[in-house]
């Protein structure tokens, strides 16, 4: 019973993966913007939770509604007023997106101090085999698997899915067939932002929410989508897969500390032996 | 070798910086010499950035960790020796092995240039991590305690080479930092118009073609990347021994993100310019941060995006272009009433 409760934290480990790295895989994977401020956005789909609840608002609707909206509409905004001057010019939006994640940090943090806030919400525990383990973990995972799942349909079986790949594939053509660009790239980020404020949120109850939550994170969702390689999906969920199974049994063995060392250690080894992810060498043909 | 004006610039910097490590012990206030100290500390640190992206091309996101790795190094070896040229040599050491292993498996690997940034990034984040969970009494090496978040207390001072009760006084360290910022911005400046720089400059500006002449582009990228851990490690190991004591955000984003935003608004070009925008940016950031309700990180993410959205090629060069723009001009309007002048002469 004790390795099917790990299989479970290694399932819950690869979906927290899963969860902060699907708005970047669009972000960064699709149209190739190099976010840092990924962890900043997290951070304020956390503090949505936050400020919802002290509103008074029912924290699950606050989890998955009014976190995606709000993040979303920033990261439109954000898009329109920033990011839109430094397509083409990835290190450019390097430094961009580093400053903007320092702003940001600074900013919540004068606005509402250097402390962590919890959030609470209770799913109770579900019994395995003498073993108890959170119902949150199941959730989690759940939520994971039906973020992949629609988005790859939404990828692969729409026509917005199709506009949106093939705008960054080739936007003078895709202006030629009547779609404007500027629209599409708008749109994509806001939707990576939506998926991102709705990871910040989920996780929030787990990590609980201060200023800096977003540091813990962002290294890792880089080294996810970066181990994955060009197929953002499949990419995605064997880089999950693989580097969460990593972290989370040296978690068991060791400390969850070495346990992230060890994750990154794997990935940096990994991309000496595959510079180009995962999906650069097998599962080409998938999205 | 360097052009004759190249020369001239480099003479007459040195000398000013002589000038300085001589005169300011002797003339100003001894506080604010020693305040200065840091500064003089933390140009050293923006020269080794100015050398790895400037002159490699190599933009590294995380050369906060070669710093505070040479700064661990040094305290760590400094309480456990009593002697601190040993640590002085570890300073050096640790963080150029550190760059060399990392540099080998993203050259070797041939990663480009915003997956470097991003595993150099996640290079210090890691170590930032993993330095702030060693808060226990169980974590020490040898007889110094990491110490976790709470940082190394009470780091000895430098002492002469091999005497460990000769301990320099903190004017003496000033002058040793400035002299090494002195040695260092003359070293770059030599290698940067040797061959081997001349070579770096190549692979920066076209890979492929260096390879094509028969240059190994990853290793002149791993001695670049090599060279630069080690010279940030030094400037750790001075901020260690002056500050007396160190802690793990020498590994946060924010030390990176400011090391990079001297380099960016000193111009890339340049090894000047990232020491005078270093300086400068440290006086204007405290400056803030003391007089208004807003924190250093907001200061700093502010300057990184004004810099980066309005003047892409840094403040001192944009500085130049515009005094160069504003002579010509006042050129031109001096010709235009000579001109003028003939006209009506003429007449």
């Amino acid at each position: 019973m004790f390795s099917l409760v790990v299989m479970i934290e290694v399932l819950r480990a690869a979906a927290g993966l899963v969860l902060i790295s699907t708005g970047l895989m669009i972000i960064f994977g699709m149209m190739r913007v190099i976010n840092i401020a990924h962890g900043e956005f997290l951070m304020l789909g956390g503090y949505t939770v936050v400020m919802a609840g002290k509103a008074g608002v029912n924290p699950w609707l606050a989890m998955l509604v009014l976190a995606p909206l709000v993040v979303g509409l920033f990261g439109v905004l954000v898009e329109r007023l920033f990011i839109r001057f430094f397509y083409g010019r990835m290190i450019d939006t390097l430094l961009a997106t580093w400053g903007l994640s320092l702003f940001l940090m600074g900013m919540v943090t004068v606005l509402f101090g250097n402390t962590v806030t919890g959030v609470s919400v209770s799913l109770g525990s579900v019994d395995v085999g003498g073993l108890r383990v959170s119902g949150y973990s199941f959730f989690l995972i759940a939520v994971a698997a039906i973020i992949l799942i629609a988005t790859y349909l939404v990828l692969r079986h729409t026509k917005l899915g199709l506009v949106a790949r093939g705008t960054m594939q080739n936007p003078g053509m895709a202006a030629a067939l009547k779609i404007n660009p500027s629209v599409v790239y708008m749109a994509t980020f806001g939707i990576g932002s939506a998926l991102t404020g709705l990871a910040g949120a989920l996780l929030a109850p787990i990590t609980g929410v201060v200023p800096t939550m977003g540091v813990a994170f962002v290294a890792q969702a880089f080294i996810t989508v970066i181990a994955g390689g060009p197929a953002i999906i499949t990419g995605t969920i064997s880089a999950a897969g693989l580097l969460g199974s990593v972290s989370q049994l040296t978690t068991f063995a060791t400390t969850p500390v070495v346990g992230d060392v060890a994750l990154l250690f794997v990935a940096v080894v990994l991309l000496r032996i595959l510079p180009n992810g995962i999906t650069g060498k097998f599962f080409r043909r998938s999205i | 070798m360097m052009e004759r004006s190249d020369l001239l610039a480099t003479a007459a910097a040195v000398l000013v910086g002589l000038v300085l490590m001589f005169g300011l012990p002797l003339y100003a206030d001894p506080f604010q010499v020693m305040q200065l100290t840091l500064y003089v500390v933390l140009a050293i640190f923006a020269l080794s950035l100015a050398f790895v992206w400037g002159v490699g091309g190599i933009l590294c996101f995380g050369q906060g960790a070669f710093f505070g790795l040479g700064g661990y190094a040094f305290a760590i070896a400094a309480i456990n020796f009593g002697d601190t040229t040993g640590a002085c040599a570890l300073a050096l050491l640790v963080p150029a092995l550190a760059a060399a292993a990392l540099g080998y498996f993203m050259f070797y690997g041939r990663l480009n240039d915003v997956y470097l940034g991003v595993v150099t990034m996640v290079f210090s984040l890691i170590i930032w991590k993993l330095i702030n969970s060693t808060a226990g009494p169980e974590w020490h090496i040898g007889a110094a305690r990491l110490g976790g978040f709470n940082g190394i207390p009470s780091i000895p001072p430098l002492n002469v080479p091999g005497r460990p009760s000769d301990q320099l006084d903190p004017l003496q360290i000033f002058q040793l930092a400035l002299g090494l910022l002195i040695a260092v911005y003359v070293v770059m400046k030599i290698l940067k118009s040797s061959h081997y720089g001349r070579v770096a400059i190549a692979v920066r500006e076209n890979e492929t073609r260096a390879a094509l002449l028969g240059y190994d582009v990853r290793f002149v990228k791993l001695l670049v990347f090599t060279f630069g851990g080690m010279i940030a490690g030094m400037a750790g190991g001075l901020y260690a021994t002056y500050q007396a004591f160190i802690d793990p955000n020498v590994f946060s984003l924010e030390m990176s993100a400011k090391v990079l935003i001297w380099v960016m608004a000193g111009g890339l070009s340049t090894f000047l310019g990232p020491i005078v925008a270093c300086i400068g940016l440290q006086y204007v950031a405290l400056y803030l941060a003391e007089n208004t309700v807003v924190n250093s990180q907001v200061v700093l993410g502010g300057i990184l995006c004004v810099l980066v959205l309005a003047l892409p090629s840094g403040i001192i060069p944009a500085l130049q272009d515009l005094a160069h723009w504003s002579i010509g001009r006042i050129r031109i309007a001096f010709r235009a009433r000579s001109e003028v002048a003939l006209q009506d002469g003429a007449a």
